[in-house]
């Protein structure tokens, strides 16, 4: 199956940087923070499989996010179609996810694709209990159609986990922010 | 989209005949280090797990029957929203539990293809889960089905577990350790939904406080069992794995006076509900609704023990 004698194989990382968000298509993984690494262990395959083994470490965005399973089968799957046999896909648990990880290329394909992007995580000092905060949250975001600033949250919870509903006052659309975490 | 020409591609594996069983959900665990700690009881450890797993698996189930029948559908979302964060704690609580001390786990027949973590959730009866019983009555339709009950009871449990994972976060366990600060980010956003609607239920209608009073009336009572300490909290606490609840108690309480304060509403000054036949939540004592949730979420896999989903 492996042409990986024949041709020189495209670098595992940059196979794997390329696999999408199965719910945010218009990014990658790479770009949304969840490849956390990708090491080539050379001439380690296990058996039937004597080239290289792969391992790439994802780390989910939120603990329940269902879409884990289908990265790790689309991670393995584009490594297989790129000459890579043996390729193992481990959880990486720490450190926890933050929306802070999404790149600005990232950033840049949300906003394209209609969807407000987060600002920065609330970071919570040390041992300090987590404020509680009974207002709405306010955040300074912009329509991601008409830029227009008039804009009010419908609901701290989403078509997925990681995204935010709101509204737009102005041209009266609906839109999704990727919430901050 | 996947590679795939159909996602459900990807779903089926290769033995189409098992359609309706989908296929392993990856080991939510995957290549985590698993190893134990120094001086600490695998036996103990996994039994702790179990209770902080269980009381998110049984909550995530129960907060799931609002899909659909919560009073909007942004309500709906999060609600089924806060269950999926749950759920996905159960997960690797679950996961962990059984990586420590693989004789926790249920015993099915040979040649089951069914992961540790789904056997914990389905194939335990209902003695042997260790949630605290704050998790199990029924809020949606019957006649305890209010919305007002599910915003009392979730801002009690997520007030506790929220300051419960704060404090776990410095387990001497990486993996429990690893779960606490995720929980962490996840339970601010859900006591804070919590809180907001406590308010606004509160200063709403009549009809809107009346009901919130009664729903805090009814679940008020199950309170003092979050705090009490069961013998594997205290060996956890002292093993620098797990926390004591009985020492989040006031930090909890400091809490809770900021909502009912600006709530206009008196901390309940309600009887608690004592032990069952012996024990509490935590030593397998449950309400008499547990049985009919069980009987709900463990009748199909239990059908099918050879079954993988």
């Amino acid at each position: 199956m492996s042409t990986a004698t024949q041709t020189p194989r495209i670098p595992a990382y940059d196979v794997a940087a390329t696999v999408t968000d199965p719910e945010l298509p218009m990014l990658t993984l790479e770009d949304l923070g969840v490849l956390r690494s990708v090491e080539e262990h050379h001439g380690t395959g296990g058996p039937g499989s004597p080239g290289d083994r792969v391992e790439v470490a994802i780390t989910p965005t939120y603990t329940g996010c269902p879409a884990m399973a289908s990265m790790r089968d689309d991670l393995v799957h584009r490594l297989h179609g790129a000459g890579y046999d043996d390729v193992r896909v481990r959880v990486q648990l720490s450190p926890a996810w933050s929306s802070d990880w999404i790149t600005e290329r990232g950033r840049r394909a949300l906003a394209e694709a209609g969807y407000s992007t987060p600002g920065p995580a609330r970071h919570h000092a040390g041992d300090a209990p987590v404020a509680l905060n009974l207002l709405p949250t306010r955040r300074a975001i912009t329509c991601p159609r008409c830029g227009s600033a008039d804009v009010e949250l419908t609901s701290e919870f989403g078509a997925t986990a990681c995204k935010a509903l709101y509204r737009c006052a102005a041209c009266l659309e609906p839109f999704e922010h990727v919430k901050e975490i | 989209m996947t590679d795939r020409e159909s996602v459900y591609d990807g779903l089926l594996g290769e033995d189409t005949s098992q359609w309706a069983f989908g296929t392993s959900f990856e080991d939510p665990l995957a290549g985590v280090d698993t190893t134990l700690p120094d001086g600490v009881d695998a036996a103990v450890l996994a039994a702790y797990c179990l209770m902080l797993g269980d009381d998110a698996l049984i909550y995530s189930h129960r907060l799931g029957q609002w899909a659909s029948n919560a009073p909007d559908l942004e309500d709906d979302i999060a609600l089924s929203n806060i269950a999926l964060d749950l759920l996905g704690q159960a997960r690797l609580l679950l996961g962990r539990a059984a990586a420590a001390d693989a004789g926790c786990v249920p015993v099915l027949p040979e040649g089951s293809p069914v992961p540790a973590e789904d056997a914990l959730a389905f194939f335990r009866d209902e003695g042997a889960f260790r949630n605290v019983r704050l998790v199990e009555p029924d809020d949606v339709g019957g006649a305890g089905g209010d919305f007002a009950v599910t915003i009392a009871r979730l801002l009690l449990f997520s007030c506790y577990r929220l300051a419960l994972m704060e404090r776990l976060r410095s387990s001497r366990d990486p993996v429990l350790a690893a779960v606490a600060v995720k929980a962490v980010k996840e339970l601010t956003y859900h006591r804070d939904y919590a809180g907001r609607w406590f308010l606004t239920l509160a200063r709403g209608t009549e009809e809107s406080r009346r009901r919130l009073l009664a729903g805090l009336a009814l679940v008020w009572p199950l309170h003092d069992e979050l705090f009490g300490t069961h013998p594997v909290e205290t060996l956890v606490a002292e093993q620098g794995v797990g926390v004591d609840p009985s020492t989040l108690a006031a930090e909890v309480d400091v809490v809770l006076e900021q909502v009912f304060s600006v709530s206009s509403i008196d901390r309940p000054a309600v009887a608690q509900v004592g032990p069952v036949a012996g024990g509490m939540g935590r030593e397998g004592r449950h309400c008499e609704q547990m049985g009919r949730l069980l009987a709900q979420m463990q009748s199909v896999a239990r059908a099918h023990p050879l079954g993988l989903w």
